[in-house]
């Protein structure tokens, strides 16, 4: 959605607006207490939001996304039934049960966090400084409409390393249960002018976190 | 090639339609499979409503308007003098700090989703979450910035980070001018939210 054009202004609100219904803190909290079962990783629950039909990605609020990926994940992953999701009686207990996170460790897991950085054999190919060029196409080359973190706006586009951000888990891969893959990730500059047309600013720039083989040399 | 997308119909569909009955459905049906807790909920809750918020984030701007060392400190590895603060975990694995300053203004988003610094800012504010500004601010960054009451001068870069990964971004505000003398406390009420994402500025005293 980078660079789309027509969706009117941005709304700014008061920082003590934290939830603008009351079913949005329920629907934040049965997402992350599920999430700590274990059966899925950041990268899929990102891809089961992005693979809600487009006409309900685009009509869904944030958390009815949140709601709609975990609904499929947790029939996708056998936790849940169909049967169970449209209102039947529960089954009985699952046996995943013996993984639901009590009260007394929510602190501790949200403490913890999920760090993405894995130690790696892929030696940097690139150094602050260099110029590279991102994929041609915004796609996952593994799978076919799959999972991947380089968007549509910065495809084909020159830019200039600016960080090394050490070696992480690779999403094109651990989306789809192909493993980690960790590999170098860098934060690229690309000016304004290398993305749009139009650009609003001569200096202006976007950077973009990069994984090593979303890039090449030129 | 694996195919990705199955077109046959989206679990999802088989819930409620109203988003308030679907989530109830949703907290019924795993509290009876015995997979989640109902008071974990309530603690998941509370943390993000009243323990983790954007006055953390302003403690650590504070911090590096005071203490050239810390902020140095902060510059070069933002985890670890974040997470010395107690400032880590869920969305904040990865963090780095990037500094306003005359030349240079920077603005945070997520085009493809939705990643912010919760452990430092809390949860992100519907704007940051909107199709408006992940679709405006890489490409009208100076548009978006009005739309806040934002005027940068013409001499002053812009640079959009989108955070792609998992590292999560922090911006360091311009201190502003006239907080000399001024105690930490004193200068965390300056520092708003907005300012830390790069869509506003510090306030003045």
């Amino acid at each position: 959605m980078g660079g789309r054009f027509g969706d009117g202004p941005v709304v700014p609100e008061a920082e003590d607006v934290i939830f603008h219904a009351d079913w949005h803190p329920r629907a934040l909290a049965v997402t992350l207490a599920a999430g700590a079962l274990g059966k899925w990783n950041i990268d899929v629950s990102r891809h089961a939001r992005e693979c809600l039909a487009p006409m309900d990605y685009a009509r869904f609020s944030y958390y009815e996304k949140w709601m709609a990926g975990l609904s499929d994940m947790l029939v996708d992953k056998g936790v849940v039934t169909r049967d169970e999701l449209a209102g039947q009686p529960a089954a009985g207990p699952s046996d995943l049960a013996v993984k639901k996170l009590s009260a007394d460790h929510v602190p501790a897991v949200l403490a913890k966090g999920g760090p993405a950085d894995r130690p790696s054999d892929i030696t940097a190919n690139f150094a602050v400084g260099d110029v590279v060029v991102t994929r041609e196409v915004a796609e996952n080359i593994m799978v076919s409409g799959g999972h991947t973190r380089l968007p549509t706006y910065a495809a084909g586009a020159r830019g200039r390393v600016i960080r090394l951000h050490g070696t992480h888990v690779l999403p094109d891969s651990n989306a789809h249960g192909f493993g980690e893959a960790p590999e170098p990730l860098y934060a690229v500059a690309f000016p304004a002018s290398e993305l749009w047309a139009h650009p609003e600013h001569a200096k202006d720039e976007v950077v973009l976190d990069l994984w090593q083989s979303y890039l090449s040399a030129p | 090639m694996p195919h990705d997308h199955s077109d046959h119909d989206h679990a999802h569909s088989l819930l409620p339609p109203d988003p308030a009955l679907r989530i109830k459905a949703l907290e019924t049906l795993l509290t009876q499979k015995g997979l989640i807790d109902p008071a974990a909920l309530d603690v998941i809750i509370d943390t993000y409503e009243n323990k983790i918020g954007p006055r953390n984030g302003a403690q650590v701007v504070a911090r590096a308007w005071l203490d050239p060392e810390f902020k140095a400190a902060l510059l070069n590895d933002a985890t670890s003098v974040v997470a010395e603060m107690g400032f880590y975990g869920r969305q904040g694995e990865h963090m780095v700090a990037v500094e306003n300053t005359d030349d240079l203004h920077n603005i945070v988003v997520c085009t493809l989703c939705s990643c912010y610094p919760w452990p430092l800012l809390g949860i992100p504010p519907g704007w940051y979450k909107s199709d408006a500004y992940r679709a405006r601010v890489v490409r009208e960054p100076r548009k978006v910035l009005a739309d806040f009451d934002v005027v940068l001068p013409d001499e002053t870069a812009v640079r959009v980070w989108d955070s792609t990964a998992e590292v999560r971004y922090l911006v360091i505000p311009q201190r502003p001018a006239g907080t000399d003398g001024l105690d930490e406390a004193a200068l965390m009420d300056l520092v708003t939210r907005d300012s830390m994402i790069g869509t506003g500025l510090a306030n003045t005293p």
